[in-house]
This record gives structure tokens, C-alpha cells and sequence, in this order.
């Protein structure tokens, strides 16, 4: 691991909310899985408790590190570093610890209670998300230098993929019930990460009931399997598409 | 060592770099002077890499740095304002910035000695005041025995003591054949300093003469004087031309 990546690593992990977040998450999970005897409704809980927190977390704790981190990139920048190397340490970093918290708060209870393909999906997902809205996090920084523009955007974002988004896709739903729009749905159900990675989940776990409109289009469309591996693939683009453009910005940028 | 070729800079509408082109070689120590806001400060963070022209070249010792990176070994830079992680303490920053740099020489500590910094390296970065910070930054760029020396308004905000120690320093390393870029504003500093001046202004070079020359074209014996002269026979100059104009 390199010297950057490291030295963001045990800066985080030193960091009081970090400990309170993998806490919360492992009390939440543990508190889920003893309070309900049925493992398969455990799970569903818990996929809502990390699809509504982990975001949340991810993206709002990732921006305001990135602005805190500005003179610390400021004094790198001046060293004999590359840039793309500064800002991809950043990122794993950033990566890593928030994994870290997720994986010791909730991966430990999850894989306990249901060590099977259903676990490890759940623990994907959960990486996946993070992994997204860090990006996203990175983005969103980058694209304004004003600290409190920059976590509005945060909130914001967090605000849309995680409430607004559903709403929005429902409203869609009724107004257009009249036309064939299934094709449309599964276009407008990959726009939101939080929504695929739900999808995902449910696929895995096979509850049609509890799939919703756009994961029961989902699977009529592309079966299970290869619905499972659309969804994965929808998500690394998820990932790599708003990194790779805030790697650009930031090799041009001026500071 | 570093040759600029048309550099051009815009932020937003405004030119801060306008076809700029330099030289300077080893064992020269230049004064790159001018108003504030004249593209001095933007000038250094071309060369450093942390800005990104929008057009034009900067070669260092013969090679094009733009998207290098290792060129920056050899450079030691004190920023005009220096801006660290507020929960560092001196010594961390020291030691994160010497294992970045991988480097493994001797470490030149002459700085840290004449500062006493040892007595505040647990200090963190936050509690420090304006000047203790310009002299970790000072000490940084100095540490590492680089062959060129960029400092941005050394001695601004270091008290009469601490910039006589700096400006032996310099003194001392333009003597073992560094080259040395300062930017400053107080003429009166200079004097005994440096070799030549670079004089900014609006984004371009006005002049760049070595200091024998200026006081002798001039017949005035201190730098300060002399720009002076040298900028009231322009404004002269330009007030008679454009008289004829309008004539």
C-alpha cells in the first residue's frame, strides 16, 4: 500500500465518527437478527438500514475529508507526486477505512446469521454503495470549491438517490400507466444506484413480493442470473464513471 | 536549468500570464518583483506544476515538465502562505514530507537549528502562529538540499531576526551553485541578495536584466532606486509617445 493511502487510513480510522458508524451499524445489525427469528425478513431489514445509512455516511463524511484534505493535496502537490497518484491514494483510502467501519459493523453479523450466497450479496452491496457514493463524493468536490456548496451538493444527492428517487419513479408510474413503459422503467431503474442495489438483493433473494415494480420488470427481462450480472456491471460503471471524470478535473485543476 | 517559453495563464477572464518567456541557470539568485496581483506567485506554481498553463512550455534542465512529476525532487519551495494539515504536528509534517520525497541524504538542518524548532515539534500545525509557520515552511524547502530554490515572499510575516538568519541562508546556498527564485515586493531585502531581476507587471515581463547592468544603465546605487528610475523613464516614455499621438 502506498505511503498516501496509509497515512489517510490511520487519519480516519482515528477519527471518533468513524468508531460511532461502525457501532451504530453493528448495533443495528445485531439488534435486527436477535429481535427477528426469520433470517430472509432479517435481511430485508437490514438491506434498508445499509441502502438508507451507508450512503449517507459515504458521501457526506467523503466530502467534507476531501475539503479538510485541501492542504494537505496543496503541500503534496508541491513534492515530487504525481497528481493522479494523489488522487487516487485518496480515494482508497478514503475506500478502504469507510470499509473497514462496514465490514466490522455490520459484514461480522451478516455473514454470521446468513453465511451463504444471500450474505455475501448483501456484503457486495454494501461495498458497492459505499463505493459508489465515495465517487460521487469525489465528483461533487471537486466540481465547486466553496466547502458548504459542496456538502449542500452532498446532502442533496443523498437526498434524491435515497428518497426523492422512488417517489419520483412512482409518480412516473401512475401518470404513464396507460402506455407500455416496462422498457423505460428498467432504463430509469438503473439511474439510481441505491434502487439497482436493492434490485440486486431481491433478485438474489428470489421474494417477488417484496421486489417492486421495476425489480419484477427486471426479472422478466433479464431472468435472474443475468439480471444479477446487468446489475453488478451497472454498478461498476457506477463507480468508475464519476471517478474517472473527477481524476480528469482534478489533473487540470489549479490550486 | 528552467527555460519558459510563451506561457500563457487565464483565470476566467482575466490574463495573469501573457506570453511569458525566461531563463535561468544554475548560481543565479533572481528577483522576480512587481505589483501585487501581476502573475508573480502564478508564475512559481507554473513551474511547481500546481498550476496548469493554458499554453506555452517550461523546460527543466532540458526536459518539458508538463505532467512530471520527479522533476519536483530537485526543487525546494516555501509557499507564500503555507497551508498544512491542522492536525499535523511540525515533526509528523516533517517526517510524512521526507518519506514522500523517499529521500535519503543528509538532511540539511541548518534551518531547524537557527529556528529551534526542535523545542516546538509536537506543536500542531492549527496552534501555530503566521510566522512559526513560515519558518516549518522554510525549513521544508531547505531540507532536502534541492539544487533550485523557489521562495515566495520569504521573509513576509518573519520577524527582523528570523529573516536575517533566512537571507544568510540564501546567501549561503546561491554560493554552492543553487539556483534561487524569490518573489518579493520589499526592494530594500534584496540588495545584497541577488544576481538579477525579473520585473512583472500585468502578466508580462517588462524587463529582465542582471542588477550590475540595471544600476549602471541607471547610475544609481541601490535596486530600489533603480527600478524606480527605470519605471518612471517607461511611464515618461509612454506619456510622450502617446502625446505624439495625440498630436
Amino acid at each position: 500500500m502506498n505511503k498516501i493511502t496509509r497515512f489517510v487510513i490511520t487519519d480516519i480510522v482515528r477519527n471518533k465518527i468513524m468508531i460511532v458508524y461502525a457501532l451504530l451499524l453493528a448495533a443495528l445489525s445485531w439488534g435486527v437478527f436477535s429481535m427477528e427469528d426469520n433470517v430472509s425478513k432479517g435481511m430485508l431489514t437490514i438491506l434498508n438500514l445499509i441502502l438508507l445509512n451507508v450512503p449517507l455516511v459515504a458521501v457526506i463524511f467523503s466530502t467534507i475529508y476531501l475539503y479538510n484534505s485541501s492542504e494537505f493535496i496543496e503541500l503534496l502537490l508541491s513534492q515530487p507526486v504525481k497528481r493522479s497518484r494523489i488522487w487516487w491514494s485518496l480515494f482508497s483510502g478514503l475506500q478502504l477505512a469507510l470499509l473497514l467501519a462496514f465490514v466490522l459493523g455490520a459484514g461480522i453479523p451478516i455473514l454470521i446469521f446468513s453465511p451463504d450466497a444471500l450474505g455475501i450479496t448483501m456484503l457486495l452491496v454494501g461495498v458497492m454503495v459505499n463505493a459508489i457514493f465515495v465517487a460521487l463524493a469525489f465528483l461533487g468536490s471537486i466540481l465547486t470549491r466553496d466547502k458548504a456548496k459542496g456538502i449542500g451538493m452532498a446532502i442533496m444527492l443523498w437526498l434524491f438517490f435515497a428518497l426523492l428517487f422512488d417517489g419520483l419513479v412512482l409518480f412516473l408510474l401512475f401518470q404513464f400507466s396507460d402506455y407500455p413503459i416496462e422498457k423505460v422503467m428498467v432504463v430509469i431503474s438503473t439511474l439510481s444506484p441505491i434502487d439497482l442495489s436493492r434490485i440486486l438483493v431481491l433478485l438474489q433473494m428470489d421474494v417477488s413480493a417484496m421486489m417492486g415494480y421495476s425489480g419484477a420488470i427486471f426479472r422478466e427481462f433479464f431472468g435472474t442470473t443475468s439480471g444479477i450480472g446487468i446489475c453488478f456491471t451497472i454498478l461498476l460503471l457506477w463507480i468508475a464513471v464519476p471517478f474517472l471524470i473527477s481524476l480528469r478535473k482534478f489533473n487540470r485543476k489549479d490550486l | 536549468m528552467i527555460e519558459i517559453n510563451g506561457l500563457n495563464k487565464k483565470f476566467g477572464k482575466l490574463q495573469v500570464l501573457d506570453n511569458v518567456s525566461l531563463g535561468f541557470n544554475k548560481g543565479e539568485c533572481v528577483a522576480l518583483i512587481g505589483p501585487n496581483g501581476c502573475g508573480k506567485t502564478t508564475l512559481i506554481k507554473s513551474i511547481l506544476g500546481m498550476v496548469v498553463p493554458d499554453s506555452g512550455s517550461i523546460h527543466f534542465d532540458g526536459k518539458d515538465v508538463k505532467h512530471q512529476h520527479a522533476y519536483r525532487e530537485r526543487i525546494g519551495y516555501m509557499p507564500q502562505i503555507g497551508r498544512y494539515p491542522e492536525n499535523m504536528s511540525i515533526e509528523r509534517i516533517l517526517t510524512t514530507v521526507q518519506s514522500l520525497r523517499g529521500y535519503t541524504g543528509e538532511l540539511d538542518s541548518d534551518l531547524m537549528q537557527h529556528f529551534n524548532i526542535k523545542a516546538i515539534a509536537d506543536k500542531r500545525m492549527r496552534t501555530l502562529s503566521g510566522g512559526t509557520t513560515q519558518k516549518v515552511s522554510a525549513c521544508l524547502a531547505f531540507m532536502f538540499n534541492p539544487d533550485v530554490l523557489i521562495l515566495d515572499e520569504p521573509t513576509a510575516g518573519l520577524d527582523p531576526l528570523a529573516s536575517e538568519i533566512l537571507k544568510e541562508k540564501i546567501i549561503e546556498e546561491k554560493s554552492k551553485g543553487k539556483l534561487i527564485l524569490i518573489t518579493s515586493h520589499l526592494l530594500s531585502e534584496l540588495d545584497d541578495l541577488v544576481t538579477s531581476i525579473v520585473f512583472m507587471q500585468e502578466g508580462t515581463i517588462k524587463f529582465h536584466l542582471p542588477v550590475q547592468e540595471l544600476l549602471q544603465s541607471t547610475s544609481e546605487s541601490k535596486l530600489s532606486k533603480a527600478i524606480a528610475s527605470v519605471l518612471r523613464q517607461e511611464n515618461a516614455f509612454k506619456h510622450a509617445t502617446s502625446n505624439q499621438l495625440q498630436s
